[in-house]
């Protein structure tokens, strides 16, 4: 424990927490929507600001709150994973949600204290923590979700969202409330030493539970089945943000309370990470084969993926925290980049999600068609790209653990998921001659397209020394 | 200067690339011409950089040599290098890329693209070859893929979807095995290095994987880890190459390729799969290998005379040039598997000549097709008439391909024969018999489009080879000639790289083994 004051320690929060109000108060008495824009800029910036404030800053580990908050090298590698990508997938909405009618001076607010939400969770160090963090990032996106007033399938994907993540939210809290019942504590550091040598059943079933809440989160399978209902109906930008802040916050949040809370029974969890690894990676491999919606695809494309990171923690290994690390944040910027695209897709001046309408695209905008080949090769996990980094660091770390089964399964589903990745890029370069749909784009959108795709092929050559904090986050986290 | 060759050639094309994806505007003749031209001057530049490297190239040398070096990720060596193995691989792509841009110079859909993805696929291929870190391998083997996936599925022929479908994902699942297979080794053996890693270090190449049997799932594994490993690079490999009965998306994507892409998959592409065993499977896994090696002769020799007389029945000729492409390589793997001087310098010789020739015979076809737009052989008969110099050089090829003496063709298959002759006599009898089997399909096929009578009207007016045509098949009928009479220009390059993978691979077996033989 330092000597620094709480506060502190947790200000990068409090100033979030006070520009979320203030900036709705200011919003709702003066100039409302017609603030939207500048509201959604300086947002963005804050975030940028926030997350160079906290990736530069050499702090070591701190606590706050009786332990309750943890400030160390994970928690701030995950904040800035999450800013930085939230912060860009708000800008490149903005064009987006003027011409359609969408933007309203809350979205803005609402992604702030979405942001503030998983910013706890990262740092939790205590179950209480845990939920408030969790609770107060899903009630901001239930709201998100149903942005779309007027349209029925945004509403329907609001509710959906709302339903089963309350009910998810509702097994973790069950699952807190056993492991409370038989530890005796909420602290993540004292739940196992408070139960000595034997773990009690009751715990163990408390920690599954807690799991499976999450996975749900994370939109892991079997608990995935919100995933493709809510990314098709939600409003694309909110799509665009499902995909990929919320789903480090809840990744990083199991691998803080894998490790931190029940990091010496690795055996315990590790069997049921590495089931929800292999039923979402097959899961999202197959299921995606038959999708006409590149939001849906996404959608299964991204239960894959969190497959993937799975495994990383499924090992319970320094090694494969830094992998799930590592991937999740290549995974967050190929889905920045794609969705910077998707947003961009219009026939007529109406949004269009299908992917048959990318028919013969690459005649039309040969860059952002090579832009997008790239960034569909790196998702499938193709080399040169950044994406079969991400892939090669969790299969090594399966493989190192010991767990060669786990990487043979991860392999064989790539094979299955790059055939869907492969459609949508013969729909964009050999596709039937037909009219493509148009790609009106925002010089920002443009930017993070081609910038996207650019980083994918670049960071060939370093991964742009991303390894390094990721392993003294990942030590952080473990050595405990 | 002379350690910095290998990067320039190997980066050179890529280089180009980039200038014309960045630089290059324009859909007009004109631009299209343009692309052409740098793409053919960027190859040919190689080429002569290549030479340098074949001038300042030391046989005798067993080791790496321009080895270059950097600091990659995760432990990861980015090192470039080559050896006695792959140095004419390399030569091989160098000298055939000007000859395949010249070929495409009647293209005329998306011009730049097809340039940008042949010149991105020599630097991926010649990366192939000179890699000498095991992540950096297959970096370049599954790169490889995207640009031949394009080649296929844009300029390809009417069922090019599913062809280049077909080829991605087979080749694909074939590779993540190996991909699995490699992390296993990285992390067994601590290092990704193959060879050329500076005194002292651990190189994949020196170091013994374990090869005591266990028992995985109620099953013995006989050569424990190395057999698991062997098989996760068989995999791979075998696909690559391709081995009966793994063969089937070849004739596939051959169809479908465009001329060049034809040219290059059956020239290079394949042969990625036979020095894969030669820099992998043998050195590394002897265990593994002396104790598949029979498994590996039978399917070659079915390989041979299956689809040979799988061609005999083609009615495309793209099809039938392709069955005997697996044919040939049914060869190669036979004499690879020998391990003994004969078999693996014939190998090494099959696929060198074999990306002559077989680039070759695709040319030819091209060249009918350009003219006819079919590639049954039943829409020809009786070019000879019409086309004497075509005729001639369609058959100077197809000799090559059957094996006549005095062609490169022949020293292969002579070498691999005899190197498989003192293993398995059986094998010999059989693969021996595949040489009559490929005469009779080259020479009927021959004997369908070129002789007869030139009965068809859509033929009168078919005219012979330009100028263009006729320059791009000399160099190839000149190398195909020129190790057909004096094979030594291969072998002595070869042969001192490929004894001392002989006497490590025969000092690596394990001696219980040799005392229990001898014992006997």
């Amino acid at each position: 424990m330092s000597a620094v004051p709480d506060y502190v320690i947790v200000l990068p929060e409090i100033i979030l927490g006070l520009w979320a109000m203030a900036a709705l108060m200011v919003a709702v008495y003066t100039g409302k929507d017609k603030l939207a824009v500048a509201l959604t800029w300086a947002t963005a910036g804050l975030f940028v600001a926030l997350a160079l404030w906290v990736g530069l800053g050499q702090h070591g580990e701190r606590a706050a709150f009786g332990g309750m908050f943890i400030d160390d090298p994970f928690a701030r590698f995950a904040k800035v994973t999450i800013l930085i990508s939230a912060a860009a997938v708000m800008v490149m909405s903005q064009d987006y949600m003027s011409r359609h009618g969408l933007l309203r001076f809350e979205f803005p607010v609402l992604v702030a204290l979405a942001s503030l939400g998983m910013m706890m969770m990262v740092s939790a160090g205590d179950l209480m923590a845990l939920y408030m963090g969790l609770e107060l990032q899903s009630l901001a996106l239930y709201v998100v979700a149903a942005m779309r007033r007027d349209s029925v399938r945004s509403s329907e994907a609001g509710l959906k969202y709302f339903v089963l993540g309350s009910l998810s939210s509702g097994i973790l809290l069950y699952g807190a409330s056993l492991t409370y019942g038989f530890a005796g504590t909420t602290a993540f550091s004292g739940i196992l030493a408070s139960v000595g040598g034997e773990v009690p059943v009751g715990l163990l079933i408390g920690l599954v539970f807690m799991l499976a809440g999450l996975a749900f989160k994370v939109s892991a399978a079997p608990f995935h089945m919100w995933t493709p209902d809510v990314y098709q109906g939600s409003p694309t930008p909110v799509t665009a943000f499902f995909a990929t802040a919320p789903k480090v916050a809840a990744m990083f949040l199991i691998a803080r309370l894998v490790h931190e809370a029940f990091g010496s029974i690795p055996s315990q969890w590790g069997q049921v990470l590495a089931a929800l690894a292999v039923i979402s990676m097959f899961l999202g491999a197959v299921a995606a084969i038959g999708q006409r919606d590149i939001k849906r695809l996404m959608a299964y494309s991204s239960i894959a993926h969190m497959g993937y990171a799975l495994i990383g923690l499924a090992v319970g290994t320094a090694y494969g925290v830094q992998a799930t690390l590592v991937y999740m944040a290549i995974y967050v910027t190929m889905n920045i980049g794609t969705f910077a695209f998707i947003l961009s897709m219009e026939r007529d001046g109406r949004p269009v999600t299908d992917i048959a309408s990318l028919n013969q695209f690459s005649k039309k905008e040969p860059l952002k068609a090579l832009a997008l080949l790239v960034l569909f090769f790196s998702l499938a996990g193709v080399p040169p790209m950044l994406g079969f980094f991400g892939k090669f660091y969790v299969l090594k770390a399966a493989v190192d653990a010991g767990m060669v089964w786990l990487a043979v399964a991860g392999a064989l589903a790539s094979v299955i998921g790059a055939f869907y990745y492969l459609r949508v890029v013969y729909f964009i370069y050999f596709g039937a001659e037909q009219e493509p749909a148009d790609s009106r784009m925002a010089p920002v959108q443009w930017v993070m397209l081609v910038g996207v795709a650019a980083l994918m092929l670049i960071g060939v050559i370093n991964l742009f020394g991303i390894e390094g904090p990721a392993m003294t986050a990942a030590q952080s986290l473990v050595q405990r | 200067m002379a350690q910095q060759l290998l990067s320039i050639i190997t980066f050179l094309p890529l280089v180009a690339a980039l200038i014309m994806a960045l630089f290059m505007r324009g859909d007009d003749p004109a631009a299209q011409m343009g692309a052409k031209r740098l793409a053919l001057f960027t190859t040919t530049a190689t080429f002569l950089v290549s030479l340098f490297l074949l001038a300042e190239f030391d046989p005798s040398n067993t080791g790496f040599q321009f080895v270059v070096e950097h600091e990659w990720i995760m432990g990861l060596t980015y090192r470039m290098g080559v050896d006695g193995i792959s140095i004419l691989f390399i030569m091989l792509i160098t000298f055939l890329m000007p000859i395949v841009i010249w070929s495409t110079w009647e293209v005329t859909t998306r011009v730049k693209d097809y340039m940008i993805a042949f010149l991105v696929l020599e630097t991926l291929m010649i990366g192939v070859f000179s890699a000498l870190d095991l992540v950096l391998f297959y970096l370049f083997f599954e790169a490889s893929l995207i640009p031949m996936f394009l080649i296929i599925g844009i300029w390809g022929g009417k069922d090019r979807i599913y062809a280049a479908f077909k080829f991605f994902l087979y080749t694909f699942l074939g590779s993540v095995l190996m991909l699995v297979a490699m992390i296993a080794m990285f992390n067994a053996a601590g290092t990704t290095c193959i060879g050329g890693c500076g005194e002292g270090n651990v190189s994949l190449l020196t170091h013994t994987f374990s090869s005591d049997s266990f028992s995985l799932m109620g099953f013995q594994i006989v050569g424990g880890m190395q057999t698991l490993l062997f098989l996760a690079f068989f995999a791979s490999f075998a696909v690559k190459m391709p081995m009966w009965p793994v063969h089937t998306w070849l004739p596939d994507a051959h169809v479908q390729a465009p001329t060049a892409g034809s040219v290059v998959l059956a020239a290079v592409l394949l042969k990625m799969g036979g020095y894969g065993f030669l820099r992998f499977s043998l050195p590394m896994f002897p265990v593994a290998t002396d104790l598949l090696a029979p498994v590996v002769f039978w399917m070659s020799a079915i390989a041979i005379v299956y689809t040979s007389l799988v061609a005999l029945v083609q009615s495309d000729m793209k099809k039938l040039i392709a069955y005997s492409s697996v044919a040939h390589m049914g060869y190669v793997t036979m004499g690879i598997f020998t391990v003994n001087q004969q078999g693996l310098d014939g190998a090494i010789f099959q696929m060198i000549s074999h990306g002559f020739i077989s680039g070759a015979l695709f040319l030819a076809v091209g060249v009918i097709y350009d003219r006819m737009h079919t590639r049954e052989i039943d829409a020809y008969g009786g070019l000879v008439l019409r086309m004497p110099r075509y005729a001639l050089v369609f058959m100077f090829f197809t000799m090559a391909n059957v094996g006549l003496p005095g062609t490169s063709g022949f020293v292969g298959e002579f070498l691999t024969i005899m190197g498989i002759f003192q293993v398995n006599t059986w094998v010999a009898l059989v693969a021996a018999s595949g040489v009559i089997l490929s005469a009779s399909y080259a020479l009927w096929l021959y004997r369908r489009v070129v002789f007869g009578d030139l009965v068809k009207d859509s033929l009168k007016t078919i005219t012979d080879m330009t100028g263009r045509e006729k320059a791009i098949f000399a160099p190839l009928i000149f190398m195909t000639l020129l190790l057909g009479i004096y094979p030594s220009l291969v072998t002595d390059i070869i042969g001192p790289s490929v004894a001392a993978l002989i006497t490590d691979y025969n000092a690596s077996l394990p001696v219980t083994e040799l005392a229990a033989v001898a014992l006997h």
